[in-house]
């Protein structure tokens, strides 16, 4: 009842807020002309909601005026990062050219954190084996040295190899979160914007096609040969009536998710909720890590197209740039050290 | 007529005398017999992983096979001769562009795109040598490729002009009978046709005929333009090849990790002397 009600204020609260199930009338997708729930067009999953419920909040819904100043809040302290005179405003000035997410759409949500389940709103405790391999993943960074000492060192980001948008999960990219979606029998496509990064879900034959009520098998094997691993995994979805379900293993382990290791399972779930929004819920299974699955909660709201190309590696100066100065500093510190030397030599003569 | 059209095809081939040609117009003719199975909303369906079968990576002009310019691949890195994919024989390069395209030959090591990871541009994302997939809807196709997870938007309804300039270009396509015609523009200068050096400028045109030619192949005709490097426009043509392999898919080929310590080893931290 009394999430009925909190449906209820939430869409008073925002028009552009994500219904939840309660409030949500029965909608149905328009369809493709091979007859799949239409998922189609731009869409942005821009978001102020933490994923993890902030220390110190005990609800799991906070009421509008608080969803408000929360987000008042957050905008601040992403236009902090321009101070001016701080490396973040020469690296980028998020409001000038418009990369903060409050100048344009992002998705407004009552919720106090993404994370539904654990109802904490916490992502669940590490197992041992979870904690090892985390100290171990930290020992071996370590020895590539330093954010500055080589590219490998550095961030994945940096790097340009992949950024958080095209996941799995999808999550808010910190700008240009935005995506595309082709369907086309058998297959539904996601190209994110950031490094232009594509999945390309397979759908299951006996689903892709007019028989949407069909259930996957879902035993849990990979979706191709273990040795196959990639970065962004490997995707396989169904239809389940109005929603689509994405299974992805395969993970290279290689881009942690909040921690997550190379037996990672992803399983996300796309419903066209509205002619504006996609409800999109992910569930994060990886038994090695976590001591029990966890499941967030997030939408998709239409945007404005096109995407245009975003060549990150190609215009990397950047990452060239931070490694010539992070050697010239070292080659001066070298220098300094060396006349204070022969100047201490001087003076004991 | 049909009939006709081909006897016309032969008779042109014999009047310009060229066996290769001649070859040509019996594609052409093929191409035009077959009527490719229609997606959901009725077009021709060209939805599948694709891939050439062809040495135009190394040279879409005709070329022997010769050593590998990396010298420990041995025969493993060599290249395999190539009859060439440009119609004509030889790409109309301006006096001038003719002399950079064997400076960057030359240069090719250090300079070739592919070599860095960038993305490869049009149309040699097409005949690179890793498939790519098309998807088709009823407004957008994507083309989908492996090699540095390249991707193309074909815009057929919602189309504009190239907001700026970008490696892999701005695409419009329209269907004409069996035929995607996609017409690209907004390029930037920087990527090549081939490892043999042949380039283009920001002038770049090109326009693709996808045409089915059978249930699994597809006539790939190309026209390039481009004032700046070339006295004329030219064509390049050549089939794409369909996986019908059950398991078939695109997999990552995310190559900027394979090539930071080419691009970024000299700047490595040295260890203290």
């Amino acid at each position: 009842m009394k999430r009925v009600l909190l449906g209820a204020v939430a869409a008073v609260f925002l028009a552009a807020s994500v219904p939840s199930a309660q409030q949500t009338r029965p909608y149905k997708a328009p369809r493709t002309p091979d007859g799949q729930p239409d998922l189609q067009g731009f869409w942005t999953n821009s978001t102020y909601t933490p994923l993890e419920r902030p220390d110190g909040v005990t609800k799991t819904h906070y009421t509008p005026e608080e969803a408000e100043a929360a987000i008042k809040l957050a905008i601040q302290r992403e236009s902090a990062q321009t101070e001016p005179g701080t490396t973040a405003d020469v690296h980028y000035d998020f409001s000038q050219f418009g990369l903060d997410r409050s100048q344009s759409l992002f998705v407004r949500n009552l919720r106090t954190s993404l994370i539904v389940d654990p109802p904490n709103g916490k992502i669940p405790p590490m197992t041992e084996e979870g904690k090892r391999r985390t100290a171990q993943r930290e020992a071996e960074q370590k020895k590539l040295g330093g954010r500055w000492d080589s590219a490998e060192s550095n961030q994945l980001d940096d790097r340009c190899l992949i950024m958080a948008g095209p996941g799995p999960p999808m999550m808010d990219a910190g700008y240009n979160s935005n995506y595309h979606i082709v369907q086309s029998p058998g297959v539904v496509m996601i190209l994110t914007e950031m490094i232009h990064d594509v999945r390309i879900v397979t759908l299951d034959p006996s689903t892709s096609s007019g028989s949407p009520r069909a259930q996957s098998k879902g035993d849990g094997r990979m979706l191709v040969d273990s040795k196959v691993r990639q970065w962004m995994g490997v995707s396989r979805g169904r239809w389940e009536g109005e929603t689509l379900v994405v299974e992805t293993s395969n993970f290279n382990g290689k881009n942690p998710f909040r921690g997550s290791d190379e037996n990672l399972k992803v399983i996300e779930r796309f419903t066209r909720v509205g002619d504006d929004t996609i409800e999109y819920k992910f569930t994060i299974d990886d038994p090695t890590m976590w001591t029990r699955p966890w499941t967030a909660e997030s939408a998709m709201k239409k945007t404005a197209g096109p995407i245009f190309e975003h060549a990150c590696h190609e215009g990397n100066f950047g990452l060239y740039n931070t490694l010539v100065g992070a050697r010239l500093e070292e080659k001066k510190a070298a220098e300094e050290r060396r006349q204070a030397e022969e100047a201490l030599k001087k003076g004991s003569k | 007529m049909m009939r006709n059209r081909f006897l016309v095809g032969i008779v042109s081939a014999a009047v310009v005398g060229g066996a290769w040609l001649a070859m040509d117009s019996v594609m052409a003719q093929q191409a035009q017999a077959y009527r490719a199975p229609r997606t959901p909303d009725g077009k021709p369906n060209l939805n599948g992983i694709w891939q050439t079968m062809n040495t135009a990576n190394w040279n879409i002009e005709a070329h022997p096979a010769g050593p590998s310019p990396v010298r420990e691949l041995g025969a493993s890195g060599a290249v395999p001769g190539g009859l060439g994919v440009v119609e004509g024989g030889e790409i109309p390069y301006l006096p001038e562009a003719r002399k950079k395209r064997q400076e960057n030959y030359a240069n090719r090591l250090k300079l070739d795109p592919e070599i860095k990871c960038y993305l490869p541009g049009v149309p040699r994302s097409t005949y690179q040598g890793m498939p790519f997939q098309i998807i088709q809807s009823t407004k957008h196709i994507m083309l989908v490729h492996e090699f540095a997870g390249a991707v193309r938007t074909v815009y057929l309804t919602d189309q504009t002009e190239a907001p700026a300039d970008s490696w892999m270009g701005w695409s419009n396509g329209r269907w004409e009978g069996e035929t995607l015609v996609v017409d690209t523009k907004g390029f930037n200068d920087l990527s090549w046709f081939d490892r043999a050096g042949n380039f283009h400028s920001d002038a770049l045109h090109v326009v693709e005929r996808f045409t089915p030619r059978s249930a699994e192949t597809i006539n790939y005709e190309v026209t390039i333009e481009d004032p700046k490097v070339f006295s004329r426009p030219w064509k390049m043509s050549m089939p794409l090849y369909k996986h019908v392999e059950r398991n078939a898919q695109i997999l990552e080929f995310r190559c900027v990790e394979f090539v930071e310590d080419l691009l970024y080893g000299h700047l490595r931290k040295q260890p203290a002397k």
